[in-house]
């Protein structure tokens, strides 16, 4: 069992972070400023469609480092022959966490020339993944010893069709997913109204809460991340203020306690796309004790 | 020559893609195959807030407009079902042949999901 899935099952509060992505180097220096605070480390797919080193070699990496991690993995760029392979060769390196996606579409990377796959979607990949916990290929053929996993998917409470989303999540826990890590959401109201109890009760939620230093880097969120919107009026408030970088991080602070006060949310899954934005400095604002100290503690929401 | 009819029939309404193994029953009469990234278990996150497509700005989302069409069918909890994958060898083929003969509800030996 995972350290991630032993935390959300003893119903501790969890902490995730993405990994800034990796190529060739340097894969420690990106999660030691923030180490001792998070369960896990997500090893991303090849994000926003360019090319990157591969979730599952940065996935044994983190592993080789000490760190636990999460393994993305995105129906764009990879039949269902490459997804099942990938699987399985996360099995052989001990990775249980998983994190199934759709994925963004080749037009929003530097490649937009490539072939786009999705031979399977994200429910269809979720299921997959659990049919071979459950000891079979797609195929049907044998996979002995059977892999364990843990799996999670992504789902976005703040892209229409908005009264549908809760029920597309449900779909995925049907499929296989035991947490989900929302999409970064700069609206408290969608928010609030997505982690409803009907989905709590079934499975792990983890808001992200995305870190940024400059009222730029919002404005290109808005305007470049699919799926991703934030109000003018953050954006405003940031821009007018005396220090904007410290009033980003107030904004992402408000966002972060707000998310985890929400009934049912079980953590936070945390977005920095600087390497010392702050993801220690937030949980240290907000009172989130470390790793160490949560896993000898009382499960109780902090 | 069933296929061609029923190519003729559904693309012009549906903008049917001839996978073979239609669908269009449970997503509120609405192809998921138009979705550029050929979703067949709902909206992905990128769908702009005006309710059009990540990849074609000038296009609704499929799956909104599947959601709300669903709605009005007697069926409407269909749009709930979790679909299998596709088979690609069917693509091309009559969705209407496979369905009296049975061939499009055949799935992957390890494909065990309820529905």
């Amino acid at each position: 069992m995972s350290r991630l899935e032993d935390a959300i099952d003893a119903g501790r509060f969890v902490l995730t972070a993405e990994l800034l992505t990796v190529d060739t180097g340097g894969v420690y220096e990106k999660f030691a400023p923030y180490e001792d605070y998070v369960d896990a480390v997500n090893a991303t797919d090849n994000t926003s469609a360019h090319a990157h080193s591969s979730p599952l070699a940065v996935a044994i990496a983190l592993k080789q480092l000490g760190m636990e991690p999460v393994m993305q993995l995105t129906c764009r760029d990879r039949n269902r022959l490459a997804l099942e392979a990938e699987l399985a060769g996360a099995a052989l390196h001990g990775i249980e966490n998983v994190c199934c996606l759709t994925g963004d579409d080749v037009t929003a990377g530097d490649e937009p020339e490539a072939k786009r796959v999705f031979d399977l979607d994200s429910v269809q990949l979720l299921a997959t993944a659990q049919q071979m916990a459950n000891g079979t290929y797609l195929s049907g053929r044998k996979i002995d010893p059977a892999p364990h996993f843990f799996l999670g998917a992504v789902e976005n409470a703040g892209a229409p069709p908005y009264d549908y989303r809760v029920d597309r999540a449900l779909k995925k826990v049907r499929a296989g997913a035991r947490f989900l890590q929302l999409q970064v959401s700069f609206r408290p109201e969608q928010l609030a109204a997505f982690v409803q109890e009907r989905l709590a009760s079934q499975v792990a939620l983890l808001p992200s809460i995305c870190l940024v230093r400059s009222p730029a880097a919002l404005r290109y969120i808005d305007e470049h991340v699919p799926g991703i919107g934030v109000p003018p009026e953050i954006v405003e408030r940031c821009e007018r203020a005396q220090d904007p970088e410290a009033e980003c991080f107030e904004v992402a602070c408000e966002l972060a306690d707000h998310a985890r006060s929400l009934p049912g949310v079980a953590g936070l899954h945390l977005i920095s796309f600087r390497r010392e934005a702050g993801i220690a400095r937030l949980c240290q604002r907000l009172g989130i004790p470390t790793r160490e100290t949560r896993a000898n503690s009382r499960p109780v929401a902090v | 020559m069933i296929a061609a009819i029923e190519a003729a029939v559904k693309k012009p309404i549906f903008g049917c893609h001839m996978c073979g193994q239609c669908v269009l029953h449970s997503t509120g009469l609405t192809c998921p195959m138009e979705c550029p990234k050929t979703l067949r278990n709902g909206p992905c996150g990128g769908v702009r807030p005006d309710g059009h497509c990540e990849v074609k700005p000038e296009m609704r989302c499929v799956w909104v407009k599947a959601v709300e069409r669903s709605r009005r069918l007697p069926w409407a909890h269909e749009i709930h079902d979790i679909r299998p994958p596709v088979d690609n060898r069917l693509e091309g083929t009559s969705s209407w042949v496979n369905l009296a003969t049975g061939r499009d509800k055949q799935t992957p030996k390890g494909w065990h999901v309820a529905a």
